[in-house]
């Protein structure tokens, strides 16, 4: 966690007090809370009522996806019930709406992504020119492969046609500049951990003339959107991590960026056969990862082997046993399952250095060469 | 014993949790495996895994004894090579033993090719089994328990394999290894052994075969007067020797036991008789696999073991034709094609079969001098 949360954590930690309470401790823990959407809506360029708290990037995305789907078919009946999203989204995103799919009647219309993995703006025009659309929930950025998405252009046209756009902004915050006053979407996800705040804290940000129909029902903290007591304590150490991000997005993106060459040389030079996902480095893909794949080699080997030596990083995803699982971003661009399965990805952050890079490319050639033995032996 | 990279597979269960602490504190680099070797997809996607409670068990130990873990997945692997081979081995009217074939095919082939492709010298498993260095090379012995020892289930190994192969609880008892695992404060010591085949957790096996191969009913016949004494729900569901859920509709005359003493794949019958039907005095078994030098045409004086949890029988065993065969001493009762005999010299495993034919006691055995 970075510093600046950790210590709002801590002081806030100290006080006592239901922020939903009217007594003295009560409302001074609701001018926590308050202070806090005050600092993020002034980070992010929006209005403080358009800030609900939530418990993290997959309570924003399932009450995004679902709140904005339901209220629409309460609104427009059964002929608009297409969602319209990508392959290329979190599991989030994803499941939610293919839980739509499978038990509220929603049809699911997948937009294509291109070889980059940039999804097609002509497809979600022509989608929306059909009349039927109850959303679009394209990402930001994609967290596996750093595609960055035209989520500007995609926001007028759902405007354009009054159709509610839902962004996925988790890997996008703490990256890119986010200036979401400019942005003509109906909610925005982000999350607290992924840019140095605490686990389990949240928000989406919504447009304030949005009917959402809630996901959790209880006390309606949230302006009946979202129920549940406040954790001040988190929010307020979200704000400081919102509210230091924010502020020196500028060197870390440049920082990063400078990391990101060094590490897809390196990554290039030890191993020349490597195939680099995802756009190259620039304006169309986030500064904080690679992801490559190692043809050929035996996946979860590339991971047992790197750990080994002292380097984490990450396959798809794993499953509940701890499998891991080829990432359904490679898949969804039409990558075979095998290639899949022999990819990896490495996350840059604030501690990442080029002395860690140099450590993964002295190892990358012995791990590639056992891990493409245990590829052959398993084939 | 010099240092080791060793991969250990742990199952979840007790055994493999002792093997694994024994093989830390022996001083080897030791690397934690689950092996997940069945998925039941939930939702059409292969997000859902088996047996998570074990995977997790198994995830505890390494924690607590302080070892990298990780999930294979050889899913796969064993659906081809074990459950396939399983389903197909009961439709032809044969008794196989999936444990062995994992054994063979899998953890000590696919995972042991693994392993030794990344770098590490040798798996180790919570088999109750001795590995020796003699004369010639690793040999393969019993356990000292003789109610754990599961060098049966490991005769399917060979040199190669054997060589690569640590089992570091032969020379106990397991009521010594349970008490050391809850020395150990493993969270595995009190956990039941597991006695069936692990894709068929409720033990059911008929049940299993019939919704994996369709019901295929046929009539159960008297042995001796050819009477069609009741039916059954396909061939796969009975086993040479069985006596219990039979539902013969014809009591017999004499009130007298009957077993399944024969099954006529071809036409789908299941013949039953008296339990002397069942004696075998001698083995034709095929595809020998051996754990150090192969036998040869010359008998030599065994002991034959024909399921896991069998009585050893002495024996005269030889090969003919790239065949095993066994002549035992005294007659076994109920062997069915498709079993493996494997056969000992003392507590040394020799090799192993898979038995394709028998002969009842009485019958003209000789391949030699007739």
């Amino acid at each position: 966690m970075l510093p600046q949360a950790r210590a709002a954590w801590l002081e806030v930690s100290e006080r006592v007090g239901n922020a939903s309470s009217l007594h003295t401790s009560g409302r001074a823990a609701r001018r926590v809370v308050e202070s806090a959407r005050e600092s993020i809506a002034d980070d992010l360029g929006i209005r403080p009522s358009a800030v609900i708290f939530t418990g993290g990037g997959t309570e924003s995305d399932n009450l995004a996806v679902k709140g904005l789907y339901w209220a629409r078919c309460a609104q427009m009946g059964k002929s608009s019930r297409t969602i319209v999203t990508s392959a290329i989204e979190h599991h989030a995103v994803l499941d939610p709406v293919v839980w739509l799919s499978e038990h509220e009647g929603a049809v699911v219309e997948f937009v294509n992504t291109d070889g980059q993995g940039r999804v097609s703006v002509t497809e979600i025009e022509s989608a929306l020119t059909r009349g039927d659309v109850a959303l679009v929930s394209i990402m930001w950025a994609n967290n596996e492969i750093g595609a960055i998405q035209p989520v500007h252009e995609i926001a007028e046209l759902c405007k354009k046609f009054d159709v509610p756009f839902h962004t996925d902004a988790v890997q996008a915050l703490g990256q890119l500049p986010l200036r979401l006053g400019d942005l003509e979407a109906t909610a925005v996800t982000i999350s607290s951990h992924k840019i140095g705040g605490p686990v389990g804290v949240g928000a989406l940000i919504v447009d304030p003339f949005a009917k959402f129909t809630p996901v959790l029902h209880g006390g309606g903290q949230e302006r009946e959107i979202r129920s549940g007591t406040f954790d001040p304590a988190s929010i307020a150490a979200f704000a400081a991590a919102i509210h230091y991000s924010v502020s020196d997005l500028d060197d870390h993106a440049a920082r990063l960026r400078e990391l990101q060459e060094y590490l897809i040389a390196a990554v290039t030079s030890a191993v020349p056969e490597v195939i680099l996902n995802g756009p190259n480095p620039g304006d169309a893909r986030l500064p904080n990862n690679a992801h490559f794949s190692f043809p050929g080699c035996e996946g979860d080997s590339l991971l047992m082997l790197l750990d080994a030596a002292g380097i984490d990083c990450s396959t798809g995803s794993a499953c509940t046993a701890g499998i891991p699982e080829p990432s359904h971003v490679l898949l969804s661009m039409g990558v075979d399952e095998k290639t899949a399965r022999a990819s990896l990805r490495f996350s840059l952050g604030r501690d990442s250095s080029k002395e860690g890079i140099d450590q993964l490319a002295q190892a990358l050639p012995g791990v590639v060469e056992r891990a493409h033995r245990a590829g052959s032996v398993s084939a | 014993m010099s240092a080791m990279r060793v991969i250990s597979a742990m199952s979840g269960g007790v055994d493999s949790s002792v093997a694994t602490a024994r093989m830390i504190d022996e001083g080897h680099e030791v690397v934690g495996i689950h092996l997940a070797l069945s998925r039941t997809d939930s939702n059409g996607k292969s997000r859902g895994c088996c047996t998570l409670d074990d995977a997790r068990d198994a995830r505890r130990v390494a924690d607590k004894l302080g070892i990298p873990f990780y999930v294979w997945d050889f899913s796969t692997e064993f659906a081809e090579s074990v459950m396939d081979n399983f389903h197909a081995e009961y439709e032809q009217g044969r008794t196989p033993n999936p444990c062995l074939r994992c054994n063979e095919k899998i953890k000590f082939s696919a995972v042991l090719d693994r392993a030794l492709a990344l770098g590490f010298d040798a798996v180790a498993t919570g088999h109750y089994a001795q590995i020796e260095h003699g004369p010639d090379g690793v040999e393969l012995h019993r356990a000292i328990d003789p109610l754990k020892d599961q060098s049966y289930v490991l005769g399917v190994l060979t040199q190669v394999q054997l060589a690569h192969s640590l089992f570091p609880l032969g020379g106990d008892t397991k009521v010594q290894i349970r008490e050391e695992a809850l020395e150990r404060g493993l969270i595995t010591a009190k956990k039941p052994d597991s006695h069936d085949i692990c894709f068929i957790p409720d033990g059911d096996t008929a049940g299993y075969l019939v919704r994996k191969l369709g019901e295929q009913p046929g009539d159960i016949t008297d042995a001796s007067t050819g009477e069609v004494l009741g039916r059954h729900s396909g061939t796969f569901t009975v086993t040479i020797g069985q006596r219990r859920g039979l539902n013969l509709t014809v009591p017999a005359e004499d009130g007298a036991p009957r077993y399944v003493v024969d099954i006529d794949r071809a036409s789908g019958t299941v013949i039953v008789g008296a339990p002397e039907l069942l004696d075998v005095d001698f083995i034709r078994a095929i595809n020998p696999i051996w754990a150090g030098a192969p036998l040869g045409e010359v008998a030599v004086d065994v002991s034959t073991q024909v399921r896991a949890h069998a009585e050893p029988v002495p024996a005269s065993a030889y090969v003919h034709d790239g065949e095993l065969i066994i002549e035992l001493h005294e007659p076994i009762r109920g062997l069915a094609p498709g079993q493996a005999a494997v056969i000992y010299s003392g507590t040394k495993v020799l090799g192993s079969a898979t038995v394709a034919s028998t002969n009842r006691v009485g019958q003209n055995n000789s391949l030699h001098g007739s």
